[in-house]
Formats: C-alpha cells, sequence, structure tokens
C-alpha cells in the first residue's frame, strides 16, 4: 500500500546531472515519472466513480483519509481502455494542496539516469503524447517517455460541462 | 520601507482599529437618540481618541487629522459645550466611512492613500463652533498629539514600553478639548472623564482571558477533527462487525472524546449573529435620514452563534433585507399616522436556535405587502395569466417577490427597487442549505423567515443509492421519504412522457436520479424504488431512487478542482467504511432534471412560469459553429438532422449554386455567413435540415461545440440569416436565421416538389420571435405556407382583413392577449371559427392541456414536440386536401 520508494527532496527539475525515475506502464509503454513529483506508489482500493465527470477521471478513493482524484493513464493517452479486472497501480502526485492518483498498468524500478542523455521527443511521437512529455531516453531494450505532471493533470476545466447533459 | 516591526504593528492596528469603528458607528447611532447618556459618548470619544493618538504614532497624518477633527466635535459633545445635533453625528459618522476608507487602502498597499479632506475637516470644525453654547475659540487642530514613545508589548526602536504604559499615554494624550478648557496649563491628571474609569478596568480584564487566533489554526484545528472524526468512525464500524472486541470500551471512550472535542473546535469557529448585525443601526439610520421615515431597529437574540462561514454568507443578504424592510415596508410618518400607527415604524431582528438549525426572523410593522399591485406586476410581466392569478391564494402571489428582476417599488430609489434584490437573497441563503418564508398582513406588517444551518463542514446527510452506487444528500433538503405503492396512496403518473409523483393532493414532478447522473442500470420497476421527497423552499420535487440507507454524519470535503465545474455535486465525504462518496447538490439537481420545470407542478407560483412564459427562456441544444467572417454562431439544434463532412471534390456546381450529391439527390449548399468560401479541398463540415426527402446543407467552416444554453436573445434586425444574438458560454454569439437559409433553399423546392393544390396556409402565432423563426422552417419544410403572427392582437387584424387561414397554431403564454382567450376569441368568430386550432405551448401539464382543451384547441402540443405537431396538421388537413 505505502510508498516504499525512497521519497528524494531533490527538486524535481533537477535532471542536471542524474536524475531518479519511478517508471511505470501503460499498455507496453514505459514512462517514466521525476522522483520528486511521487508522493506515493500505492495500489487503489475502491474507486468510486463520478458520473458526469470528464471521461478521464477515473473516480474518487479514500487514501489514508484524504480523498484522491484518480485519473486513468490510459485515457489520458488516448490509449485504449484496459480489459476489466487488469491490475492496477496508482502513483501519487500532488498539485495545489490536492492529490490526484495517476493510474497505470504497473510501477517498474526506479532508474537513475544521466540527464545529459534525455532526447528531445522524437518527431513521430503522436501529437496527443508530446504535450504530457518532457523527452525520452532510449534505454537498452525500449524508450521511456519522461511525463510533463502539471501538463497531465491540465485537464481541460469545462469541457464535459459543456456536452450535453 | 517600513520595517517587519512596523509591518505588523500596522496589520495590529488596522485589525483593533476596524474593531473599534464598528462599535464606534453603533454607539453613536444609540448616542443619537439618547444625546443625555454619557456612558455612550465616553466611550466612544475613547475610541475615536485611541485612533487618533495611533495614527501619529505610526505616523499616519492624514488619517490622524481626520480623527482629530472628529474628536474635537465628540469632546464638545462630551462637555456639554454644543448640543448634539442630528447633523453633527452626520458629519462624525461621513469622517468614521473617511476613516474607513483610508483603512481600507491602508491594508492594500500598507501605505496611506493621498487625498482631499479639506471638506470634511471643514465641516466638522463648523458642526464643532456653529451651534457652540459658549463661544468658545475654535479648536485650531494644531500639529499632531506629541507622540507617546510607547509600542504595543515588542520592542520597537529604543524606547521599549509596555502596552498599559502605551494605553497610558494614549489616556494622557491631551484631546483638544483640555487645550481649549485648561488653555494653557494641559493637566493629564484628570486627563480621563471620572465614570469611565471602572469600566475600562472591567474591559482590560476580559481582554486579558481572550486571545486572538488567526482563522487559519481554527481551520487547521476543524480539518484534523474532521479527520479524526472520520478515523473514529471507521475504528467503529470495524468494532460493530467483530464480536466482543476488547476494543469496544477503549473505543467508546475514544468516541466521546471525539465528540467533545468536535463540539469545542466547533465553539471556537462559532460567532455571535451580532457580529453581522453590527452594521445594521449605521444603515438603518443613513436609511432613516435618506427616506424621511421614522425606524426603530430592535434586535434580539444577538448572542446566537453560529458558524463564521456560515455567518459571513448571511451578513448581506441580512442587510440587504433589512434595507428593504425600511424602503418598501415601512410607510412613511404621515401615512403611518394616516393608519392609525405611531410615527416610528419598527424593525426586529431576532435570532435563535432551533435545532441544528438557526432561525432568523426580520419583521416590519408597515404597510404589508400589497397583493394587488404584485397580481398586476405579474400580470405585466407575463409571469401567470389572468386565469392562474385567479386561482392563486395571497402566498403564492408574495412568493413572486423572490423572483429574479421582480421589484414593486414604484420608482427605483437608491435604496432598492433596482429588481436585483430578493432573488439574490434567496438564491444566497439555498447555496448554504437555507430556506426562506414570508408571511404578510396587508396594513399590519410582513415578516421573513431565514432558517440555515449552524455549520457547513459538517451536516448530517441520507446516503441514497442508484444503479449500485451511493451518494449522500443533505439531510435539510430531505422532506420526506416515499415508498411507491397502492396502500401509501402515492402513486406515479406518467404526462406527456414525464413522471410526476401524486402524493396526498399535491402532484409532484419525479426526478430520477440515475438519469440526471446519466448512468445506467437503475431499477425500471417503479413500484420498487423510494423516493426522496426535496424540499428546498423555492422548489420541490421527488428524488427517484432504487435504496436508501441510513444517514449519517457526515464531514464535507470540498470537490477536487477537477470536478469542481460539475454542477451535481456540492462536495465530497468518507463514510464510515471508509469509501468515498459523492454529495448531492439538491438545486442543481432539481435544476438539470427539470428543464426548469422542478417546481411543484400543483402549485404552479414561481420560476418555472416565468422560463416557460416565454418560448426561448427554457433551455435549448445549441450547435456552435464558426464560419466566415463571424466569430461564433449557433444554430438550434432540433432543427438539424445531422452532421457531414463533404468532401470538397464532390462539391458541384448546379445553375450558379453549390451542391453535393447526398444519398442519391442533389443537396443544396448554403455557405452560413458572409464572406465565407466553401472549401476546395479536404473536408468541408455541413449541418444538414432534412424533411421527407428534401436536404439543405448549411456550410460552415468548422464544428466548434454543441451546448445547453437558456437563450436570452436580443433581437437585432437587418441582418439576413441572422436572427439575433445571445451570449453563450459567456460570448456573444449569433444564432443563425435557418428559416432564411432553407427559405432560400427551398424556394427552388417548392416550385419543382410541392405537388399544386397541397401547399395551405397556416398561421402561427407567438410571442417569441426565436420560436417563430424556429418552427416556421419546420412547417415550411412539411409543405405549408406559413404566416407568422407576433400576438393575438395581429392574428385578429388579420382575420378582419379577411384573411383566411387553414389551421392556426397558438402559444398559450403571451404578454397581453393568451392564447386561451385567443382559442375562445377565435371559436365565437362566424369566419374563423370552424379553422382548426392547435396549441403549442412549453407550459403541458395536464391541468393546462385540459384548460385548452376546453377554450377550443383540437389539440395540445409541447413545444419541442414539432413532429407531433406536424403529423396532427398533416392528419387534420389531408382529408380536405382532396376537396380542395
Amino acid at each position: 500500500m505505502s510508498a516504499e520508494l525512497p521519497i528524494s527532496s531533490a527538486d524535481s527539475n533537477a535532471i542536471s546531472d542524474g536524475a531518479a525515475f519511478v517508471t511505470v506502464f501503460a499498455g507496453n509503454q514505459m514512462f517514466g515519472l521525476p522522483i520528486g513529483e511521487v508522493r506515493d506508489v500505492f495500489k487503489p482500493a475502491v474507486i468510486t466513480r463520478v458520473p458526469q465527470s470528464d471521461g478521464v477521471i477515473a473516480g474518487v478513493l479514500n487514501l489514508r483519509g484524504r480523498i484522491v482524484t484518480a485519473i486513468s493513464m490510459r485515457a489520458r493517452l488516448l490509449m485504449d481502455a484496459a480489459p476489466d479486472g487488469s491490475p492496477v497501480m496508482a502513483v501519487g502526485v500532488e498539485q495545489d494542496g490536492e492529490l490526484y492518483g495517476l493510474l497505470f498498468d504497473r510501477i517498474g524500478d526506479v532508474l537513475t539516469l544521466p540527464a545529459a542523455s534525455l532526447a528531445p521527443n522524437p518527431a513521430n511521437l503522436a501529437a496527443a503524447w508530446t504535450g504530457l512529455s518532457r523527452g525520452v531516453f532510449r534505454l537498452k531494450e525500449e524508450l521511456m517517455i519522461v511525463l510533463n505532471v502539471p501538463e497531465v493533470l491540465r485537464i481541460m476545466q469545462g469541457a464535459q460541462a459543456s456536452t450535453k447533459a | 520601507m517600513r520595517g517587519k516591526i512596523m509591518d505588523d504593528l500596522l496589520s495590529e492596528f488596522l485589525t483593533e482599529t476596524a474593531e473599534s469603528l464598528e462599535i464606534v458607528d453603533s454607539e453613536l447611532v444609540r448616542f443619537e437618540r439618547e444625546p443625555g447618556n454619557r456612558d455612550i459618548l465616553s466611550r466612544i470619544f475613547r475610541l475615536v481618541h485611541t485612533i487618533k493618538g495611533t495614527c501619529g504614532f505610526i505616523g499616519l497624518p492624514r488619517l490622524e487629522k481626520v480623527a482629530h477633527h472628529a474628536e474635537t466635535v465628540l469632546g464638545k459633545y462630551r462637555d456639554g459645550v454644543i448640543p448634539v445635533t442630528q447633523d453633527g453625528v452626520t458629519v462624525i459618522l461621513k469622517s468614521i466611512d473617511c476613516i474607513k476608507g483610508i483603512l481600507a487602502s491602508l491594508a492594500q498597499t500598507q501605505t496611506e492613500p493621498a487625498g482631499d479632506d479639506s471638506a470634511l475637516l471643514e465641516a466638522l470644525d463648523e458642526a464643532a463652533k456653529g451651534e457652540a453654547l459658549v463661544a468658545a475659540a475654535p479648536a485650531p487642530a494644531p500639529a499632531p498629539v506629541e507622540a507617546p514613545a510607547a509600542e504595543l508589548s515588542r520592542p520597537l526602536k529604543a524606547g521599549e514600553v509596555t502596552l498599559d504604559e502605551l494605553e497610558a499615554a494614549f489616556r494622557s494624550a491631551p484631546g483638544p478639548q483640555e487645550q481649549k478648557a485648561e488653555a494653557a496649563a494641559p493637566s493629564h491628571a484628570h486627563a480621563l472623564a471620572q465614570p469611565e474609569a471602572p469600566e475600562t478596568a472591567k474591559t482590560e480584564t476580559i481582554a486579558a482571558q481572550t486571545l486572538r487566533v488567526s482563522v487559519d489554526v481554527l481551520e487547521d484545528l476543524m480539518n484534523m477533527v474532521s479527520e479524526l472524526v472520520l478515523t473514529r468512525n471507521q475504528l467503529m464500524d470495524i468494532v460493530r462487525r467483530s464480536e466482543d472486541s476488547e476494543f469496544k470500551v477503549p473505543l467508546q471512550r475514544l468516541s466521546s472524546v471525539t465528540a467533545e472535542l468536535q463540539e469545542a473546535v466547533m465553539k471556537t469557529r462559532m460567532q455571535p449573529i451580532g457580529n453581522a448585525w453590527g452594521k445594521l443601526p449605521r444603515v438603518v439610520r443613513d436609511l432613516s435620514t435618506e427616506l424621511g421615515k421614522k425606524i426603530e431597529l430592535v434586535m434580539t437574540g444577538a448572542e446566537t452563534e453560529l458558524d463564521r462561514q456560515v455567518l459571513e454568507l448571511i451578513k448581506d443578504p441580512l442587510t440587504h433585507m433589512v434595507r428593504n424592510s425600511a424602503d418598501h415596508g415601512l410607510e412613511r410618518p404621515a401615512d403611518r399616522r394616516a393608519a392609525g400607527k405611531p410615527e416610528t415604524g419598527t424593525i426586529r431582528v431576532s435570532a435563535h436556535h432551533e435545532g441544528g438549525h438557526i432561525v432568523i426572523a426580520i419583521e416590519d410593522d408597515g404597510r404589508g405587502l400589497d397583493a394587488a399591485k404584485i397580481r398586476a406586476k405579474i400580470a405585466e410581466r407575463g409571469l401567470a395569466s389572468d386565469d392562474e392569478l385567479k386561482r392563486m391564494s395571497d402566498a403564492q402571489i408574495y412568493r413572486f417577490i423572490f423572483h429574479a428582476g421582480f421589484s414593486t417599488a414604484e420608482k427605483v430609489t437608491n435604496v432598492s427597487g433596482r429588481g436585483v434584490g430578493m432573488d439574490v437573497v434567496r438564491t444566497n441563503i439555498e447555496q448554504i442549505g437555507g430556506a426562506i418564508e414570508l408571511s404578510s398582513t396587508q396594513g399590519q406588517g410582513t415578516r421573513f423567515t431565514i432558517k440555515i444551518p449552524l455549520t457547513l463542514a459538517i451536516l448530517p446527510a441520507l446516503i441514497v443509492g442508484t444503479a449500485g452506487q451511493r451518494f449522500a444528500l443533505p439531510q435539510t433538503a430531505v422532506a420526506e421519504l416515499v415508498r411507491v405503492s397502492a396502500e401509501s396512496g402515492s402513486k406515479i403518473e406518467m404526462i406527456h412522457g414525464s413522471p410526476l409523483l401524486r402524493l396526498r393532493d399535491e402532484l409532484l414532478p419525479l426526478v430520477m436520479l440515475n438519469e440526471v447522473l446519466g448512468i445506467s442500470g437503475a431499477s425500471r420497476d417503479l413500484t420498487q424504488i423510494f423516493i426522496v421527497v426535496v424540499d428546498l423552499g423555492s422548489q420541490r420535487f421527488g428524488l427517484a431512487v432504487d435504496a436508501v440507507f441510513d444517514t449519517e454524519e457526515i464531514v464535507v470535503k470540498p470537490l477536487a478542482a477537477m470536478l469542481r465545474q460539475l454542477p451535481l455535486y456540492s462536495g465530497t465525504t468518507i463514510l464510515g467504511d471508509g469509501s468515498v462518496i459523492m454529495i448531492l447538490d439538491a438545486a442543481s439537481i432539481g435544476q438539470s432534471a427539470g428543464r426548469g420545470e422542478t417546481d411543484n407542478a400543483a402549485k404552479a407560483t414561481n420560476d418555472n412560469n416565468a422560463a416557460s412564459g416565454h418560448g426561448e427562456a427554457g433551455k435549448e441544444s445549441l450547435l456552435l459553429v464558426r464560419a466566415g467572417d463571424v466569430k461564433l454562431m449557433a444554430i438550434p439544434l432540433a432543427l438539424v438532422t445531422r452532421l457531414e463532412d463533404v468532401d470538397a471534390a464532390r462539391i458541384e456546381s448546379s445553375a450558379g449554386r453549390p451542391v453535393v450529391q447526398y444519398r442519391g439527390r442533389l443537396m443544396p449548399l448554403l455557405p452560413i455567413a458572409a464572406g465565407q468560401t466553401l472549401r476546395t479541398e479536404g473536408k468541408q463540415p455541413v449541418a444538414v435540415f432534412t424533411d421527407g426527402e428534401r436536404s439543405a446543407g448549411l456550410a460552415v467552416d468548422e464544428i466548434v461545440d454543441i451546448v445547453d444554453e437558456r437563450l436570452v436573445i436580443e433581437m437585432r434586425s437587418g441582418i439576413p440569416g441572422i436572427a439575433g444574438s445571445a451570449i453563450i458560454n459567456g460570448v456573444s454569439t449569433e444564432i443563425a436565421d435557418v428559416s432564411h437559409f432553407l427559405v432560400q433553399a427551398y424556394a427552388d423546392w417548392f416550385e419543382r416538389k410541392a405537388p399544386p393544390g397541397a401547399e395551405r396556409n397556416l398561421l402561427v402565432v407567438d410571442d417569441s420571435a426565436f420560436f417563430r423563426n424556429m418552427i416556421a422552417p419546420l412547417l415550411a419544410a412539411a409543405g405549408y405556407r406559413v404566416t407568422p403572427a407576433s400576438g393575438p392582437e395581429q392574428a385578429l387584424r388579420l382575420k378582419e382583413q379577411g384573411v383566411k387561414f387553414d389551421a392556426i397554431i397558438s402559444d398559450i403564454e403571451m404578454p397581453g392577449m393568451d392564447g386561451i382567450s385567443f382559442a375562445m376569441a377565435v371559436r365565437n368568430d362566424a369566419q374563423w371559427g370552424g379553422t382548426p386550432l392547435f396549441a403549442l405551448s412549453s407550459r403541458n401539464q395536464p391541468a393546462d392541456v385540459e384548460r385548452g382543451l376546453m377554450a377550443g384547441f383540437n389539440a395540445y402540443f409541447a413545444k419541442a414536440d414539432h413532429r407531433g405537431l406536424i403529423a396532427c396538421i398533416d392528419e387534420t388537413l389531408a382529408p380536405k386536401g382532396v376537396a380542395a
């Protein structure tokens, strides 16, 4: 349930020399979250759906007495929904004093990577993803996209208020 | 420029002075009435004197000057040198206002604003000498009081002095009255008037027992207690499930301590309601001067406490209501005398606790509400028909004053009558889960009663379920729970497709919770559902749910930023079992479900009637598009059959007009805006209008959105293709006049397609131009020729001109002659008597339908049901078509 990760006090922007990332997976794609922005890693308990909310919002849940808004990262990344009953893990992030849980399929290792090897977004990266990405690391086996957390949380305000009720 | 210490000192000064000024305000009003009361005067004098002293000390010359001059006048009053006059008090109140203004700006900018107070100072000097009994030399307001080298308990610069010493310094600072009285020899020994001394001592002891705590600290405490309550609830839940737990006893203790702690913390947030009343005496005093009325304000129960959050929220509504009572409620002295009442009118404001609520009453002994005048106003505004008005009781009539834009004040005064008022008051009170009621007796007065919850942080809620999900509904909104069954005498009826609950002798609109929330899987069996009767004062409806669980004290947590724009919820909460559930906002559920028709249908007294009075007041689904030079344009979605992306390469030209092959036929394409060119490559977005086999396409540059908006159209003539403009989502948007385009397209069609003789003339009577424009193309598309009329009067003129129609379609609610009277007039007419008449109205309660049919309409349709209308016209006119 609780975080087993060392919560680094290092500034999240300190990609300067060596930076640590929590790796997460949505589908087969690996993403990295700067460890300084990760508050928690947990297996979400019951998620209460919020009718009429944006499709990206999976619902709300209780994390040790605080209310967390759960964001389906698959929906946020415009990927197909995972089949029912698939395992879900959440990465807790905080913004403006509110807690958000980013839902991924699974959580990987914590990687420390040389900042110099962060490459800009490849030109063929899906347009929907470029806005959410800070760049990519070319790992031996795969590409890791570094997520831009504030952008991920910038979910169109009022988007669904204007559609038909 | 200022050091930190100075800033702290300044902020402390601001807080204290603000409090002092509140007191001065009301004390002065009291003093005016009891000019002989030296106690009050001494208090006022001391407060102003303290302000003056502190100003000089901190270095605020402008503030000090005003305070000093005011003090001079007060000093003379205190010493009995000049008599207290109303004008004098007015000038002092003005200077208090001036001081407040400077303080407000100080709080923002940390510096004293520049400004010229010389007029005020002169007036004060005038007051000081003008009616002086003793020809005293005017106190010449000299240099600032000698700045006492004192500081408020913490070190400042070199001279460190205690608060007491500072106080002493203030007291001994020479007031101007002393300079005058004891010209050259200022003696500090008896600076204070004798009777003040013991009282000052008393105040000081009280002050020592209280301390200032910042609101943030209290909020934090409250949050922590909320967490504690939640954890307690969770523990209780666990223990309840396990038999015989050794935790039971300690948990009981924890529970009771938690409850006490919760109460204690709540108490710290409680403030006497008198804090919200502090301004009232001054407000009433100013009003009585302004309006030339004699008003006495009686306040009782000022010590009744409520949560400071709630207190803040009701401050303005309360003030507004008292102003209203003074302006509308109370009569002028002469009128009162004539009515055999004392000249002085009384406004009573009282408060008391009742259960978990505080009840505030505002009462006046004035003329009472004039039901006849309100009736006239309702009729004038077209908010209800004459017939309905006749059936309404006075109490129902009175409720119209809570209506937006409703004011019966004959002339707009400075005080009220601007038509924004009681509706805002009602909205504010309902927003915090309160209710407002009123009773009035003509000639004797009016009484408003407000009932509001003591706190918003923790509230009892009913947990309800639909489609397997649970939601919390604040108990304040719940009137009763009903199980639908034959025995209980309540049953559900379907009228025009909308379900209604018949409860005793009341007919309530029924709102399906799952439908409002847009979730499926709720029980369809109407005998299995529970109905929560929601009563918000202004709206009453039945909320259908699948399950009702228990009630729980829930801790309200604000919605996450991402969910805040959802109107259906007012917050989130964690239940005892640890699950998170959403708190429903009863008012917006009623609104979103009822399209404004959430009111008690049987009573049919308020808002919705206004909404339905004009066709365009209800919510319309609109297609927002962008095209040509026009920024945003809206098309009523009801008219659009589908949206297509037409391949630009397929756009052809026929007789110089763009057309496209669509479903095996040629469909004309019309650009919707001026300066718009059709695409030559890629996809051209088109809104398609179809009726039968005919189609026309309106080409747009981009389809932006679909919105549900309440349309308020400001009509604009002259631009073809644009019906007018309206504000949609805060943006000025042009509304497309679809009829204009369809007539362009259908002109050829009629020539080529319309079978000869099939054309019939219809008369459409509706006061709403928007609606006429909407229905006309639909009827035209169905092969009818439409003559619009803006009202029965215009229609009857056509009759007098000898024009004949094959059928008449009329709205019901119209200003002037309404649809019912119109139908009767038509039926009784030799010339038009046999013409089929169809009613098309947004009011379609069974009683309305019955009334329409009684009046002579052949059929009655809801405004949205244009298909039904056209089918019915087709059917009615078809047999005659052969003969024609």
